[in-house]
C-alpha cells in the first residue's frame, strides 16, 4: 500500500502543468510530440531503475560472492567460480556494460537457486501472477467505482456511512493479513466452519493444467486469492471515487443537466462520474507499485507459484539475479502501466495535451 | 480602544507576539479538530495504543518474552492464565502484542521523521529553487514515486540486514516521494503570494524565504501529512517484518506475524496467534488515518465545506 496517498485532498490538485493561455485544441502533430514526450518520460524512468537495480546490487553489495555463500554450505573454490562466472571480478565500469547489455537481450543470467536461467524461471512463473493480479484488478475497479459512486451520490446516507467505514477499514488492512484471515476460515476452517476452499497453491497435483478439470480446478483455487486481492484494491478505488464525485457535485453543469429535466441516473451517468474518473486514473497510474505489493505479498501467503513467490522464496537465499530480474520486470510493468495510463488521460481530457 | 486602555496594555515583544498567535492558530485548529468525531476517535484509540507501549513493562512482565523460560503449552489456545493463548515457545500471545506495540510503533514513527525530513526538504527545495536543481529533483521525485516500493524496500532490506534501524531507514527513503510532490505543490502556491515579494524586495536570501516564510506555511500540511504517512510506515513494518526483515531480537506485531505464519498457525487453525496482532494493527493504522483525514481537512479549508 503506497503511504502516502492523499484520498481526500488529491483530486483538487491537477498533477500536470496547465497552460496559462488556456485550453487550446492541440493540433494532430502536438499530439504526436505529447505522446512522444511521455514515452521519452517513461523510458528515462526505465533507466533510471536499470542504473539503480546495478547499483543496489553492485555497489552497495560489493561482495556478492559472500552474500551467496551466507548461510550454505559452499566451498571457497565453488565461489570462486561463481564470481569468475559472473564476472564478479571485473571492474565496475566493464561490469555494468556486461550488465547494460543483458539488460537488453533480457539476459538476467543464471539463478543461484535454481542454476536455471532467470529469464525462463520468471517466464514460467509469469501467467499465475497476471492471473492473479488482472482479474482482481478489474474485479476491483468494477466494484470500487461502483461502490464510490453510490456513497458520494447518497452522501451521508447509511450506504455511505458502511461502505465508507468498510473501505476504510480495509484500507488500514495489509493485504496479506486479510488473506491470512480468509485462509484461516475459508481453507483451514475455525470451529464449526468446514473446509471451503484448497489449502494454498494453484492446482491440485497431477492435475493437467489444460484440461477442464484442470482449469477449473485453478479457478477453485484462486477462489480465496482473487478476493483477498480485489477487497485490497477495491477500498481506494472506492475511496478516490468518492472523493472525485463530491467534488464535482457542486459543479454548475449538474445543475444545468437537471434543469433540463434528466434522470437523477442519467446525470450521474452521462455527467458526473465521467468527469469525476479524470482524477481516479491519476491517483490509481500512481499506485500501481500497491498491486505489486499485494501480489508478492498475497503470493506468499496462498502458495502461489507466481512472480511474487519467486521473489519471496529468492530473497531468503539470497538470490541475486533472481532478486534482479524480478525486481526489474516489477518496476518494468509498472512504469509501462504508467505510461498508458497517462496517454490514456490524454484521450479522455485533451486539456492535458496542451 | 481607549488611551488608558491602550496604556494597559504591556508591551510584547516580536517572540511573544508570534507565540501569541500560534497559541490562538492552534486553539482554533483544536476546535475545528474537535468537531469531526471520526477525528476524535482515531485520537483516543492512539491514545490508548500510546499508553499500552509506554506501560508495556508494568503491564507484561518483560521475562516474559524469553523464549527459553516460556512455561506455557506450545500454541495453546486461550485459557484462564494465558488469554490470548501462546505461541510457538509457549509465551503469552497478550505479553507479546502488548510489547510488540513498541516495537511497532517506534519503527512507524523513526520511518516516518526520515520519510517527512526527506520529502519536506525535497519537496521545498524542488519548489522554491528553480532551474537544474528544481528539474533535478523533482525529476527524481517522480521516478522514485513510480519504481515499485516494496520490492525496492526489499532488496533494500536484503542488503542492508534486518534490525530496527535499517527496516525504519528502509521504510524512511521508499516513501518519502508523495510528501516531496505534495509539499512541492504548496510551496509552489505560498512562493506567488504577495507577502513573498515583499520579504525578497526588503532583500532576504532565499535561506530566509525557505526557512521564515515557505517553512511555517507548508508546516500544517506536513502535519497532517505525518499522520497519513505513520499509518503507512506502520502498515510497510508489518509487511517487512512478514516477510522476514524484522529484527530477529525484538519482538512487533508483524514479526509475531511472520512466526505465527512460518510456525504453520494457519493450518493448525492457531486463530488466537493470527488475529490480534492483525487487529491491533488496522485499529491503530485506522486511526492514525483518521485523524489525518481530520487534520487535512482543518488545514484545507477547501475539502471543509464537503464530507
Amino acid at each position: 500500500m503506497s503511504a502516502t496517498v492523499d484520498v481526500a485532498a488529491a483530486p483538487s490538485e491537477p498533477s500536470l502543468p496547465v497552460d496559462p493561455q488556456g485550453p487550446v485544441r492541440a493540433s494532430r502533430s502536438s499530439t504526436w510530440v505529447w505522446v512522444g514526450k511521455k514515452v521519452a518520460g517513461s523510458a528515462a524512468t526505465l533507466a533510471f531503475v536499470v542504473v539503480v537495480n546495478f547499483l543496489l546490487f553492485r555497489v552497495i553489495n560489493e561482495n556478492p560472492a559472500r552474500t551467496l555463500a551466507r548461510g550454505r554450505a559452499r566451498t571457497p573454490e565453488q565461489v570462486q567460480e561463481i564470481v569468475d562466472k559472473y564476472g564478479l571480478d571485473d571492474p565496475l565500469p566493464q561490469q555494468f556494460l556486461i550488465y547494460l547489455k543483458d539488460i537488453v537481450t533480457l539476459d538476467f543470467g543464471d539463478s543461484y537457486e535454481y542454476s536455471q536461467p532467470v529469464r525462463e524461471l520468471m517466464l514460467d512463473r509469469l501467467w499465475p501472477t497476471v492471473a492473479l493480479v488482472g482479474i482482481s484488478t478489474i474485479l476491483s475497479i468494477v466494484i470500487g467505482l461502483w461502490i464510490g459512486t453510490i456513497a458520494a451520490w447518497n452522501r451521508g446516507h447509511k450506504f455511505d456511512k458502511i461502505s465508507t467505514t468498510g473501505t476504510i477499514t480495509l484500507y488500514s488492512m495489509p493485504e496479506w493479513w486479510l488473506g491470512l484471515i480468509l485462509f484461516s476460515v475459508f481453507a483451514t476452517g475455525i470451529g464449526p466452519m468446514p473446509r471451503l476452499f484448497p489449502i494454498g497453491k494453484l492446482i491440485t497435483t497431477g492435475v493437467d493444467p489444460w484440461s477442464l478439470d484442470g482449469v477449473i480446478d485453478q479457478a477453485w483455487h484462486l477462489v480465496l486469492p482473487v478476493t483477498t486481492l480485489t477487497l485490497a484494491y477495491l477500498a481506494e478505488y472506492a475511496l478516490v471515487m468518492r472523493s472525485a464525485l463530491l467534488d464535482e457535485m457542486g459543479e454548475d453543469y449538474l445543475r444545468t443537466a437537471r434543469a433540463k429535466g434528466l434522470r437523477d441516473v442519467i446525470v450521474r451517468r452521462r455527467h458526473a462520474s465521467r468527469n469525476a474518473l479524470l482524477p481516479v486514473v491519476t491517483l490509481v497510474s500512481l499506485n500501481l507499485g500497491f498491486i505489486v505489493s499485494g501480489a508478492i505479498t498475497v503470493e506468499t501467503v496462498f502458495s502461489i507459484p507466481g512472480l511474487g513467490l519467486l521473489t519471496t522464496d529468492a530473497l531468503r537465499i539470497p538470490d541475486v539475479p533472481m532478486l534482479q530480474g524480478t525486481f526489474f520486470v516489477f518496476s518494468a510493468a509498472v512504469v509501462i502501466a504508467n505510461l498508458v495510463s497517462n496517454l490514456l488521460y490524454g484521450l479522455l481530457d485533451p486539456r492535458v495535451r496542451v | 480602544m481607549s488611551a488608558a486602555e491602550a496604556a494597559d496594555v504591556p508591551r510584547l515583544t516580536p517572540r511573544q507576539v508570534t507565540w501569541r498567535r500560534r497559541k490562538d492558530s492552534f486553539g482554533r485548529s483544536w476546535a475545528e479538530f474537535s468537531r469531526h468525531r471520526s477525528g476524535l476517535l482515531g485520537l483516543t484509540v492512539l491514545t490508548f495504543f500510546a499508553l499500552v507501549a509506554l506501560l508495556a513493562p508494568v503491564l507484561a512482565d518483560s521475562d516474559g518474552l524469553s523464549r527459553t523460560t516460556a512455561a506455557g503449552e506450545v500454541l495453546a489456545a486461550p485459557t484462564a492464565d494465558y488469554w490470548l493463548g501462546t505461541d510457538e515457545y509457549g509465551r503469552s500471545v497478550l505479553t507479546l502484542l502488548i510489547h510488540g506495540a513498541r516495537v511497532s510503533l517506534l519503527v512507524g514513527l523513526l520511518a516516518t521523521v526520515i520519510s517527512m525530513v526527506l520529502g519536506t526538504v525535497i519537496g521545498i527545495a524542488s519548489g522554491f529553487l528553480g532551474g537544474r536543481i528544481q528539474a533535478l529533483l523533482f525529476r527524481l521525485t517522480e521516478w522514485f514515486l513510480v519504481i515499485p516500493f516494496l520490492p525496492l524496500a526489499l532488496v533494500l532490506a536484503t542488503l542492508l540486514g534486518g534490525s530496527l534501524g535499517t527496516v525504519a531507514f528502509v521504510i524512511g527513503v521508499t516513501t518519502w516521494p508523495g510528501t516531496a510532490l505534495l509539499i512541492r505543490s504548496q510551496t509552489l502556491s505560498i512562493k506567488e503570494r504577495p507577502y513573498m515579494e515583499r520579504a525578497r524586495v526588503l532583500g532576504a536570501s532565499k535561506w530566509h524565504l525557505m526557512t521564515h516564510h515557505i517553512m511555517p506555511n507548508v508546516m500544517p500540511m506536513v502535519f497532517a501529512n505525518t499522520t497519513l504517512t505513520v499509518a503507512g510506515a506502520i502498515l510497510t513494518e508489518t509487511t517487512l517484518s512478514f516477510l522476514g526483515f524484522g529484527d530477529p531480537n525484538r519482538v512487533s506485531w508483524g514479526t509475531m506475524l511472520d512466526s505465527a505464519f512460518s510456525n504453520g498457525a494457519l493450518t493448525l487453525g492457531a486463530w488466537w496467534f493470527l488475529f490480534p496482532p492483525g487487529i491491533c494493527v488496522v485499529l491503530v493504522v485506522l486511526a492514525f488515518t483518521l485523524v489525518g483525514q481530520a487534520l487535512e481537512e482543518v488545514f484545507n479549508p477547501r475539502l471543509r465545506e464537503r464530507s
